[in-house]
């Protein structure tokens, strides 16, 4: 163990990992039990992203997500219980129910979805950013995609545009190898991501997204580099998804034996025995930190059940901001 | 009143937009130093700064998509996007993101963006630079959609869009341009809910919007001519859509034709057409009739770009024939 990490920090850090890990596995049950609906995409196998890049950021810094990102609003800090009920679709969610579990929001956060269309929170990481350079503030803008969203014309586009105006944005990449069933291989000539950042002047690193203190420290430098006015920086995070690209799929893309060499290098199995070696966790603390998840979760299970649905008068109200009935009357 | 062009107009409300609230910048393909592709920018890079007068790469998704960031971030991005033909490649952001997000966060978030392009045919720029896809747009709950058509309104809707809290998509139809109109100080500040009479009549309504509202004018000129009277009505607002003027009107006049640059099929006018047969249908003395474009990819050559528009000759036989049967 690096004698610079402090065991509380440590402890933290396999804590934040596991309240992940629990929360979906409780999740996938609820699926199952026909309490969530619609598309459930799990984080499991990639916790240590999430945990170790999260707290790099200030509260004054932006986070966007996607489809994936049970993990980041509830390690950026939105209680489990509104995550939950989002879940539900109830109106106690953390988007009023309505975005379900791909748009997940919360202003006072500044966690901007939830933006579940393969590279399209990319631009909108760039404007985020754009406007924190116009008012002068020293912010970042968090940007996480998948490697599916490299694909995509708006990584090029906005990795160019982020460089060319200088702007602090820090690209995230999850590169769980897999653009839903499509291994990057297959979809990329270049399958060196941090080559293609290269292309547009955005210095790059690929760093173990297994490793939860190595995302912390790769994490933590590039916040550095990037709140100091040095524009975007694109850290690669190789990690692995281990459950289906969303509830079911018959996983015809990757073999059995592949996802059994990944569980090896579970984050959380593995930074777990790192700490017993060290002697900075004991099987007692273990106990109690699932002990205290658990209770969280049954309180967010309970939090969900008990939370209202929205009234069905409240099915318009949110397309437009609410002025002198301005839309509606015009609209009815 | 003075006289003034539409392409003077635009730019008389960017100025005023961009002088009277710091948060306000613009940015687009050649806003800058080429000056705007309409020259509605000319000069706005040394009046302004490079900070907010910003040429973007050819990048519509991209730019859109950071004007949305940068509205969710505090500022009140004017993003040009050249011509509404480039916009689709920014479909994902309007779609996706600027319409939804307000709803689907539950009201966390808004997004006082304004994004204006040019649109239309009638210059012989043949198929891929001649769409008139308002229609399309206007389609999409969460955001709004204007078609200014007069200077007044290509001035004063531009400033009005600011104020709002929520995306607005400006449509300003690239033939109107160079044309002159009287500006009506007294008009100022323009709303974002009516449409408009243009010209008052008894016998008939000619419903419309955008580049075609002058098409209109002079079809109902020609008919005034031969003892019909015509009332055009501008829906300058096609999100959310003031139907109450229309049925108003159709209730006075009888009939109704609709005025409509887009493709015959699902375009705009077969909206106008059916909320005018769901809210006044027995106000009608024949059933509502519609000019629309030919459905072709609009030609090159003059002759047959002519032939798949509305034209006012076009709209004026319409008429006839909606009065004679």
């Amino acid at each position: 163990m690096d004698a610079v990490v402090d065991r509380d920090h440590a402890l933290d850090l396999l804590r934040q990992m596991l309240r992940i890990r629990r929360f979906e596995e409780k999740c996938a049950e609820l699926y199952s039990g026909g309490k969530i609906r619609g598309f459930l995409h799990l984080y499991i196998g990639e916790e240590a992203v999430a945990v170790g890049a999260m707290p790099c950021f200030t509260s004054e810094d932006a986070i966007v997500g996607t489809y994936r990102e049970h993990g980041h609003a509830l390690i950026r800090g939105t209680p489990m219980g509104p995550l939950m009920a989002e879940l539900y679709g109830k109106a106690n969610g953390c988007a009023r129910g309505r975005g379900g579990s791909m748009h997940f929001f919360d202003a006072t956060r500044r966690f901007y979805g939830g933006l579940a269309i393969v590279g399209g929170g990319l631009p909108v990481a760039v404007g985020l950013a754009l406007a924190d350079n116009m008012q002068q503030r020293r912010r970042v803008t968090a940007c996480f995609f998948g490697d599916g969203a490299v694909a995509e014309g708006e990584f090029h586009e906005s990795l160019n545009l982020a460089a060319l105006w200088k702007l602090p944005v820090l690209f995230l990449c999850e590169n769980n190898l897999y653009a839903m069933g499509t291994a990057l291989g297959r979809h990329q000539s270049q399958t060196d991501i941090a080559r293609k950042a290269d292309a547009y002047a955005v210095p790059a690193e690929a760093v173990n997204g297994m490793d939860v203190l190595e995302v912390e420290a790769a994490t933590r430098k590039a916040v550095d580099f990037v709140r100091t006015g040095h524009g975007p920086y694109l850290l690669e995070y190789r990690t692995y998804r281990f459950r289906a690209h969303s509830m079911y799929d018959a996983e015809l893309y990757r073999t059995k034996d592949e996802v059994a060499q990944w569980k090896q290098r579970d984050p959380i199995a593995l930074f777990h025995q790192q700490l017993r070696t060290e002697g900075y966790v004991t099987d007692a603390d273990l106990d109690n930190m699932e002990t205290a998840i658990a209770a969280e979760i049954a309180e967010a299970v309970s939090f969900a059940e008990m939370s209202p649905w929205e009234p069905m008068e409240d099915l318009t109200k949110d397309v437009y901001t609410a002025k002198n009935g301005f839309h509606r009357s015009a609209q009815s | 009143m003075t006289k003034i062009t539409y392409r003077e107009a635009v730019r008389a409300g960017l100025r005023e937009a961009l002088q009277g609230d710091p948060r306000v910048f613009l940015m687009g393909e050649d806003v800058g130093k080429y000056g705007g592709t309409y020259a509605c920018s000319k000069g706005f890079l040394e009046e302004f700064g490079p900070e907010r007068i910003r040429d973007t790469p050819l990048s519509e998704s991209t730019f859109v998509g950071a004007g949305i960031g940068a509205a969710l971030g505090g500022m009140k991005p004017i993003v040009e996007v050249m011509t509404v033909n480039f916009s689709l490649l920014a479909l994902d952001q309007i779609v996706n993101n600027a319409a939804t997000i307000r709803h689907m966060s539950g009201g966390q978030f808004s997004i006082p963006l304004v994004v204006r392009m040019a649109t239309g045919a009638g210059r012989q720029v043949a198929a891929q630079h001649s769409h008139s896809l308002e229609g399309w747009y206007a389609h999409i709950p969460g955001i709004t959609v204007l078609a200014p058509a007069t200077v007044t309104d290509a001035r004063g809707m531009l400033l009005a869009a600011l104020q709002e809290p929520d995306p607005v998509f400006i449509f300003e139809h690239a033939y109107l341009y160079p044309l002159e109109g009287e500006l009506d100080e007294s008009a100022l500040p323009v709303d974002l809910i009516h449409a408009a009479i243009r010209r008052a009549g008894s016998d008939i309504s000619l419903i419309t919007f955008g580049g075609s509202l002058w098409k209109a004018l002079e079809a109902a000129d020609q008919l005034a001519h031969e003892g019909i009277s015509a009332e055009v009505v501008d829906l300058r607002i096609l999100r959310p859509l003031d139907i109450s003027t229309v049925w108003a009107s159709v209730r006075k006049t009888h009939r109704a034709v609709v005025i409509d640059e887009g493709w015959r099929t699902g375009s705009f006018a077969a909206e106008v057409s059916a909320q005018i047969m769901e809210g006044a249908f027995f106000d009608l003395d024949s059933p509502v009739a519609r000019v629309c474009s030919v459905e072709v990819p609009i030609p090159y050559p003059k002759h047959l770009e002519d032939a798949a528009l509305p034209q006012p000759e076009k709209i004026a036989l319409t008429v006839r024939n909606v009065l004679g049967g």
